[in-house]
């Protein structure tokens, strides 16, 4: 078996306008999805979430606050699982909840 | 008794104080049948116990004196002159100390637990045997191997230092929840044993708790966990088979409420500082389950306790539970996509969960499965919980 990170982007992490009740269901949905993985006992480490504020260093010293408006979608955390090939881990992937709030899940393996 | 002789004599001597306590018990059981049980037999044991640890210590100091007097700094010579301390204080320090000792990684788990039942719940061999299925040669040679590693890893009794407590903690913490469970699940058929085992567990860790350093939060879970359990212990041995009453046919009314109540007071005191443990999240799911009533607001909140719970560690059982909250909470379809991908192949539960789940929907599924966890369970007892179940989807 191999280490995976399953990387999460999404166009926007802005949850100002949702109710509380929302917030609850998205972080049940998150743990829900992950909690299949982890039952499979796929899971390595749940990893951090990402704040929404950053900054960016550029070379030659050019700090910018973010080249968020440049790019369609942000990283916002990741995950790392175990899976016999990179076929099995995109397998897991599926029904994350990124997807549903048009975000992706990119699958790389850990050297 | 033994855990403060072997306090005085140092722990490399802990078979020594084992013999001065049996014979002590010996030499009661020989006196009170001639004489009658004395008023204070609690004083009588420590009393006589007493005596033959110096008159013991007398004898050794003679040939030590005599035989081996280089040895001057040896560890059973600090006892000098001091006698053992049955005072409440000296017992429960005593514990405490051998608790840490015994519980050391150096030393297999069962091995550990084995010790914790012979040293400080006084269980004799034949128990210790019954309790892990096993005969007394196996475990007095497994006993024999725990106290030599005692030695030669120089296990000392004391608390051990304020840098190591924590994981020290951990690791008797650890033993303690084996224990308990091995007496709550446990295959022996001695219900007597099986409720002693528990209660001791029990003991030790409310001991634990009444010791400033080693009072902590998931201390606290571990109680709580351990007094929900045996708040259903009568409920679940009131049947008149052999098996354990299960919990959907549990009566109610014999759950201890009492020990409901202590359990919800030591979750209460858990829930200081912001450690999470296996021992918290255990304990909250157990605590629901005091809870008869289903709801689905229940198996929510079990369910998203039992993904906490693999986050923290992985099981198969775990992983089970986890997947029948999902059927309790959001209905048979969603479980079975997830038990599917589950591939517990040799695990009879796992049939049992997958036949459970295939019952809303193809029957013939669902009885090819439970035939397969009928072929996997160990025991006949299984073996029979499960035919009924095949016998129940025949007549549907």
């Amino acid at each position: 078996m191999q280490e995976f990170a399953l990387l999460f982007r999404q166009p926007s992490y802005d949850y100002s306008q949702i109710s509380s009740e929302e917030m609850t269901a998205l972080s049940k949905k998150w743990k829900d999805w992950a909690g299949g993985i982890a039952a499979q006992g796929r899971l390595v480490s749940n990893g951090p979430r990402l704040g929404d504020a950053g900054k960016v260093l550029k070379a030659g010293g050019v700090v910018t606050d973010g080249p968020f408006v440049e790019i369609r979608e942000r990283l916002g955390s990741f995950i790392v699982v175990k899976a016999e090939s990179l076929e099995e881990a995109t397998t897991l992937a599926h029904g994350c909840p990124a997807l549903d709030a048009q975000g992706s899940v990119e699958i790389r393996p850990i050297m | 008794m033994v855990a403060v002789i072997a306090r005085l004599y140092g722990l490399e001597h802990i078979a020594l104080a084992e013999d001065i306590v049996s014979e002590t018990f010996l030499q009661a059981m020989e006196s009170w049948e001639k004489r009658g049980m004395p008023e204070h037999a609690t004083a009588w044991l420590y009393a006589v116990a007493k005596q033959k640890t110096l008159y013991h210590f007398r004898r050794t100091k003679i040939l030590q004196d005599k035989v081996l007097p280089s040895v001057a700094s040896n560890a059973s010579t600090k006892a000098d002159a001091v006698e053992p301390d049955f005072s409440q204080q000296g017992i429960r320090d005593s514990q405490l100390q051998m608790m840490f000792a015994i519980c050391t990684p150096a030393i297999a788990s069962e091995a550990q637990i084995g010790l914790a039942l012979r040293i400080l719940c006084g269980f004799g061999i034949d128990e210790i045997a019954e309790a892990f299925l096993s005969n007394k040669e196996t475990i007095n040679k497994r006993l024999f191997r725990a106290r030599e590693k005692l030695r030669t890893e120089r296990v000392a009794m004391e608390f051990p230092p304020e840098h190591t407590l924590a994981a020290r903690l951990d690791n008797v913490l650890h033993i303690l929840y084996l224990l308990f469970n091995e007496g709550y699940y446990s295959t022996t058929q001695d219900r007597v044993l099986q409720k002693d085992m528990c209660i001791e567990a029990m003991r030790l860790c409310l001991l634990l708790t009444d010791y400033p350093p080693t009072r902590t939060p998931k201390t606290h879970a571990l109680l709580a966990l351990m007094c929900f359990h045996a708040s259903r212990f009568n409920a679940r041995q009131a049947s008149y088979s052999d098996l354990p009453v299960l919990y959907e046919e549990q009566d109610e009314q014999l759950w201890d409420q009492a020990l409901i109540n202590q359990g919800r007071h030591y979750l209460n005191l858990s829930v200081e500082g912001d450690d999470l443990s296996s021992y918290h999240l255990e304990a909250r799911i157990a605590s629901w389950h005091c809870i008869k009533e289903d709801t689905a607001e229940k198996w929510e909140e079990i369910l998203q306790l039992y993904n906490d719970l693999l986050f923290i560690n992985y099981s198969p059982s775990v992983a089970l539970n986890r997947t029948f909250a999902l059927y309790k909470a959001r209905g048979w379809q969603p479980a079975l996509a997830e038990a599917e991908k589950l591939r517990l192949e040799n695990n009879h539960f796992y049939f049992l969960l997958l036949g459970e789940l295939y019952r809303h929907t193809d029957a013939l599924q669902a009885l090819a499965h439970f035939r397969r966890a009928h072929t996997l369970a160990r025991t006949q007892a299984e073996k029979r919980g499960i035919q009924e179940r095949i016998d129940a989807l025949g007549s549907a």
